[in-house]
């Protein structure tokens, strides 16, 4: 547990750190279907214990990154290496690599306990060792009363538990994780995603995760690496990925977040302003850009870093008047639109402190919109 | 209207519905079987029909019902017929399994084939049921006999210069029980393969299965249902088959279908032909019975999914 991902008192990082080697190398791969470029010369490298999630819409090429690291799909161009091996041209029954797939893909005629020792006995691995292990990786999922259950007898979530004990109990290098909670309903996926966290730290083995859900790939990883039109578009922590988005997709794919596109007006080291059409007066951020003066960039501010007040705020920069027009209470937090003078609708997150109604914001009202300066992101594509 | 009439006679439409074949079964199958039950219990007497009835009236009050259980003594103590069974089943046995190693890659090969060429190859399979059964068998004579197609090619490529006596062969048979009853064979176990998930396939290379030790562990078992199917669809009719060997095959050899055949038009003995047909049925039946019985012991609790 030492190490765990988890544990902010000892940082895992090992990718800041300038000396440690990638487990996973993934070296400039591209994988053609016919004309259509699925995964479009991607380098990653991956390290040890981490959870790293490839997230992206359908169709982004995740799935089929995920399935070339399998060995299921042979990359048109580029290498793969895992552990300093080159995989590239080995067969998926020779690496050292496990999928848990999206269907869970049990095999129905075996038992719960068949299917799990399955992969051992391909490994030729003494009955009792077999039994052993197969025993232990139960426990280690809770199945062990359904050992002799066929998978029609289970439970989808049930299923699922099979399907990752079937694919940890070989030990693997590597776990591939194929849209892992898809198929279990909202309760039951956030008390897995848990599970599956503590489960890849008592291991401590490497896991990459394919999902479109960015909620579980926030809360699952040590890294999301942001894939679209089989291209990576970002690889940062959940963290970097929601607070320092490098491009407008990025920011609009995690979260929900409000973009205004403007001009830079004043650019020096220290902040920039930026003015918009959409509001009266310029934003102001408090650190450097790198961008031309005059150039088009675009400042994007998450909805609950976005604040409302009655009064004028006081200075210059980064407010505006806007109209309620609509409210979306959630129990925890409540959503506003606002409609801004330019008819921009604005996306406002309020947290309800407080239980009784009578001070909040309410339809119709006309208040002031404000933000700190080091609120806005400042995107140049 | 319809369902008023149902209606006053205490049916609803569900009942008329699954009633329609239960009573074809009965009509065309139940009762037919009785008869011939009945006829097997008789005794054989130059008349007609050429057998006595079982029941009789002995005085203006008396209904007297006669079995004979002769019939099948007969069977049991005249070793022709036992034979017969016995070279039946094997040759059903045979040429079932030769459909099975013909039938199983064939069956295989159009379920992992592309949609578009797929129901050409299954159009393929069906096309020679467009052909009467009865002209493809004679069809076969024409390719086997001394002067057919295959000894007058071979003869005249010079490979031999006597012809091959393959009709009347055993041969002959097994080349027509196979050829007739192979789709029989496939289309049952395409239609299980076909539905096979392949990521079954991927998960089992994926704990470091072969190909080979894959199709073993996964697809085979998952096609038992399949091959089971396929191998009655062959073997039963097989077993009672008579147009083959009677067209095909030695006319000195002997299998039950033409035992009946001749018991039934030859000898005009319908007690002794009924009885071989009865006994052929129970031979056939039962262990089908019991392995349906063993079957769903397996699925146990059901395989709904």
């Amino acid at each position: 547990m030492a190490t765990s991902p988890r544990d902010p008192q000892l940082k895992f990082e090992p990718w800041t750190d300038p000396d440690a080697q990638p487990y996973v190398r993934i070296d400039r791969v591209t994988k053609k279907f016919g004309d259509f470029i699925a995964v479009d010369d991607v380098s990653l490298g991956i390290y040890k214990k981490e959870i790293f999630c490839l997230l992206g819409a359908s169709g982004c090429g995740k799935t089929t990154l995920l399935r070339m690291l399998a060995g299921f799909e042979r990359p048109t161009a580029g290498r793969i290496y895992i552990d300093g091996v080159d995989m590239t041209d080995i067969p998926p029954y020779e690496r050292p690599v496990n999928m848990m797939f999206q269907s869970y893909a049990l095999f129905p005629h075996m038992t719960v306990e068949q299917n799990v020792a399955f992969g051992l006995k391909q490994d030729k691995l003494a009955k009792a060792e077999i039994a052993k292990r197969v025993t232990e990786m139960l426990e280690l999922v809770k199945l062990g009363q359904f050992a002799k259950r066929k998978p029609h007898q289970l439970s989808g979530g049930q299923r699922q538990r099979v399907a990752l004990a079937r694919a940890l109990v070989k030990k693997p290098k590597l776990l591939l994780l194929d849209e892992p909670l898809a198929a279990l309903d909202k309760k039951l996926r956030e008390h897995t995603q848990f599970e599956l966290i503590n489960i890849q730290e008592t291991l401590g083995v490497t896991f990459i995760v394919v999902t479109h859900d960015q909620e579980e790939a926030m809360t699952l990883s040590s890294r999301i690496g942001l894939m679209n039109h089989g291209e990576i578009v970002q690889v940062g922590t959940p963290t970097e990925i929601y607070e320092y988005p490098n491009s407008r997709f990025v920011s609009e794919f995690i979260g929900s977040v409000n973009i205004f596109e403007g001009r830079l007006i004043e650019d020096e080291p220290s902040y920039v302003r930026i003015e918009s059409d959409d509001l009266d007066r310029p934003i102001f951020v408090d650190h450097g850009v790198s961008s031309a003066p005059g150039a088009t960039v675009w400042a994007a501010i998450r909805p609950e870093k976005m604040l409302m007040s009655r009064e004028k705020p006081a200075g210059d920069d980064n407010w505006t008047p806007a109209t309620v027009r609509d409210i979306a209470y959630m129990g925890d937090l409540s959503i506003y639109l606002l409609r801004l003078a330019s008819g921009k609708v604005v996306r406002v997150t309020q947290p309800n402190v407080y239980r009784h109604a009578d001070e909040r914001i309410t339809w119709d009202e006309q208040v002031y919109l404000h933000w700190d300066p080091s609120s806005p992101v400042v995107v140049t594509k | 209207m319809i369902a008023r009439v149902l209606h006053r006679l205490g049916l609803d439409g569900r009942t008329a519905v699954i009633a329609v074949p239960y009573l074809w079964l009965l009509m065309f199958f139940l009762v037919p079987f009785v008869i011939v039950l009945k006829i097997s219990f008789s005794d054989a007497q130059i008349s007609m029909p050429p057998y006595q009835p079982l029941l009789h009236w002995v005085s203006e009050k008396a209904l007297q019902i006669q079995l004979n259980f002769g019939n099948f003594a007969f069977l049991v103590e005249d070793n022709l017929y036992w034979k017969a069974y016995l070279n039946s089943i094997w040759v059903a046995g045979v040429s079932t399994l030769l459909c099975l190693l013909i039938g199983y890659p064939m069956a295989y090969a159009i379920a992992r084939s592309q949609s578009s060429t797929r129901n050409v190859l299954l159009l393929l399979v069906i096309l020679p049921f467009w052909t009467s059964f009865l002209l493809r068998v004679y069809a076969w004579i024409g390719i086997l006999k001394n002067n057919g197609l295959i000894n007058n090619t071979l003869m005249a490529l010079g490979v031999i210069d006597q012809p091959i006596q393959m009709l009347q062969t055993d041969f002959a048979v097994y080349v027509g029980i196979v050829y007739s009853y192979l789709p029989f064979m496939i289309l049952p176990l395409y239609a299980n393969l076909e539905k096979l998930d392949l990521t079954l396939l991927e998960a089992a290379a994926d704990l470091g299965c072969r190909p080979w030790k894959s199709f073993l562990k996964v697809t085979l078992p998952l096609s038992l249902p399949g091959i089971i199917a396929g191998c009655l669809l062959v073997f039963i009719p097989a077993v009672g088959e008579f147009v083959i060997p009677a067209l095909l095959g030695d006319p000195g050899m002997l299998m039950i279908g033409k035992v009946l055949w001749t018991e039934f038009f030859n000898n005009r003995d319908w007690p002794v032909a009924s009885a071989v047909a009865i006994a052929l049925l129970l031979f056939l039946v039962i262990p089908i019975m019991f392995f349906q019985r063993a079957q769903d012991a397996e699925a146990g609790g059901g395989s709904h999914r």
